[in-house]
């Protein structure tokens, strides 16, 4: 990393310091438009197809940036296609600009401002200036070629904002009698809970990757537990089960607070690592603090004849995070 | 006048502080009831000089500053004590970790006289039988949430997540077993080979190694966005510089 650094630092005064003699060299007023660069015709027509050829793989990344956001949309390689796109349009555009296009050094003198020969020459360094370019066309093509496959891949992220989002947000793999397992896949019962612990559970033989798929058992003693009346019975023995999908951003909310002694710290609480929502426990998990709008909604449970735990319906609430349409539901 | 009689003021206030410094540090220690030899007796005076104003006379607890301490054993007492966190200054406070405030002596008294009342042992951890990677596992499952995934620590609603550098194993089998303040109990959730395994992975934070290349605090993706961009910007501005320059040819 020093090194690198080092490397950086010398490069940096390489590049700024060595340009400065060369000027001072120069007469000022004694270069006329005579200075101009000569066109080189052989290098040219070879630049001007590393131009098209850089110019046709943007357009290439572009496309396979579209093709991958539908067919595997691995965002490393999702990054790669489109940053790359975006690199190969930069190096056209430089090398165009600094090696196709002609450059001169023109200086217009004052006196003479008007003179008809003066113009005639400024008339000829016009027409000049495109004659170095043999085939404007096909450069054209291609930049436009570029251009098109670029927008490609820009439009289709703009799938991502679609209704695909909102099945997804109403899914979830819960099912009456299904029951809670732990991430190892066994079975969670109510002997494996008490106050003060937190297990995530996920339904048997069903997918965890959905965003309903995973909960949040908490045991609150039954005195303190304050539901609704109809959803007290989804949590026996004070056995309560929450979504563990933030409302607020969707993180999993992986933090639980529980007082060892009440008096002396914060309530029983879970919370979200992300933008640190507050949600209490025994009050159906109604926000106490942060930004989320919403509580965690609940699943029902019971215990099942081997004390396992079982889903007992759906979810009291919409599960995932608040975008316009669900914040207040 | 004023000035004299301001600075009289202060020289009282001065004497105070002092006196009630020397009070204060008074019980750390330095009464040797009962000869040295560390045993439940010499705990429980102690435990009446220092601990009664919130546990209680008979460590049942105080309604409102402490909880009754019959029953926690052995295994919170050492925990509480050897780490600092107890005594408190005000009941309210979050027990953090600081330097302990008795000798290892006057702890062990306190230990035995707690565990009288029955209660968990001090448990037994063994970080060279768990295994590494179960323990990152285990850590990044249940743990790394509130103590960040190498242990720096962090903040949970209203509580400090302490850094876990300085933790030894049987600290970290004792806070899986208690759950201290407002951390959960994982005491049901993991077995011992995985508590073993955590307190191996604990350890093994405190000297990660970094793959790839700089650590920068292992506070996460914030600081290591901040230097990236340094990098990045400076490259940028060389790139800028080249594309800018006159063709040579």
């Amino acid at each position: 990393m020093r090194r690198l650094a080092v490397w950086l630092i010398l490069a940096w005064a390489w590049l700024f310091g060595r340009r400065k003699p060369e000027e001072e060299k120069r007469e000022p007023g004694k270069e006329g438009p005579a200075a101009r660069v000569e066109f080189d015709v052989g290098s040219t027509r070879r630049l001007e197809n590393v131009v098209i050829v850089v110019l046709l793989l943007t357009a290439a990344a572009g496309i396979a940036f579209a093709v991958l956001y539908v067919a595997y949309p691995d965002t490393q390689l999702l990054g790669a296609t489109l940053g790359g796109a975006l690199a190969a349009l930069a190096l056209a555009a430089v090398v165009a600009g600094k090696r196709l296009v002609p450059q001169e050094t023109a200086i217009e003198e004052r006196e003479g401002f008007g003179d008809p020969d003066e113009r005639e020459q400024v008339g000829e360094l016009l027409t000049e200036a495109g004659e170095g370019v043999s085939r404007r066309g096909l450069l054209l093509g291609a930049a436009g070629t570029a251009g098109a496959g670029l927008g490609v891949a820009l439009a289709f992220p703009l799938a991502s904002l679609g209704p695909n989002v909102d099945d997804e947000v109403r899914r979830t793999p819960w099912r009456a009698g299904r029951r809670v397992v732990d991430s190892k896949g066994e079975p969670i019962t109510a002997d494996r809970i008490e106050p003060g612990m937190f297990l995530t559970g996920f339904p048997e033989g069903a997918s965890r990757q959905e965003l309903g798929a995973s909960i949040v058992i908490v045991q609150v003693p039954l005195d303190e537990l304050e539901l609704p009346p109809e959803r007290m019975a989804g949590a026996p023995e004070g056995i309560v089960a929450y979504s563990k999908i933030c409302t607020h951003a969707a993180c999993a909310v992986s933090m639980y607070r529980h007082p060892k002694y009440e008096p002396t710290a914060p309530r029983a609480a879970l919370v979200c690592p992300c933008h640190y929502s507050t949600f209490d426990v025994a009050k159906g998990a109604e926000v106490i603090f942060g930004p989320a709008a919403r509580p965690l909604p609940q699943l029902p449970l019971r215990v099942g004849a081997r004390r396992e735990l079982i889903c007992a319906g759906g979810y009291s609430g919409q599960i995932g995070p608040s975008y316009p349409g669900v914040r207040k539901q | 006048m004023r000035r004299r009689a301001a600075l009289g003021l202060a020289a009282v206030f001065a004497v105070v502080a002092a006196a009630a410094l020397a009070l204060a540090g008074a019980p750390a220690g330095s009464q040797e009831p009962g000869g040295g030899a560390p045993s439940a007796e010499r705990g429980r005076v102690l435990f009446q000089d220092s601990c009664s104003s919130c546990h209680g006379l008979d460590a049942r607890g105080v309604r409102g500053r402490g909880p009754s301490l019959r029953g926690v054993g052995e295994q919170s007492a050492d925990f509480y004590l050897r780490t600092g966190r107890m005594p408190l200054d005000q009941p309210d406070d979050q027990p953090m970790r600081t330097k302990p405030q008795f000798s290892d002596d006057d702890i062990r008294s306190l230990v035995a006289y707690v565990g009288s009342f029955g209660g968990p042992v001090i448990p037994e951890v063994h970080p060279e039988r768990g295994s590494l990677s179960t323990g990152l596992r285990e850590f990044t499952e249940n743990c790394a949430g509130c103590h960040q995934v190498v242990g720096e620590g962090g903040i949970t609603g209203q509580g400090v997540a302490p850094d876990l550098a300085p933790v030894s194993p049987v600290d970290v089998a004792e806070a899986v077993h208690i759950g201290p303040y407002v951390m959960p109990r994982f005491s049901k959730e993991l077995d011992q080979h995985e508590i073993d395994s955590i307190a191996r992975y604990v350890q093994y934070t405190k000297h990660p190694q970094d793959e790839g290349g700089w650590g920068l605090g292992h506070v996460g993706p914030i600081p290591e966005g901040m230097v990236a961009w340094l990098l990045a910007g400076a490259v940028l501005l060389l790139v800028i510089r080249l594309i800018g320059e006159r063709a040579s040819g």
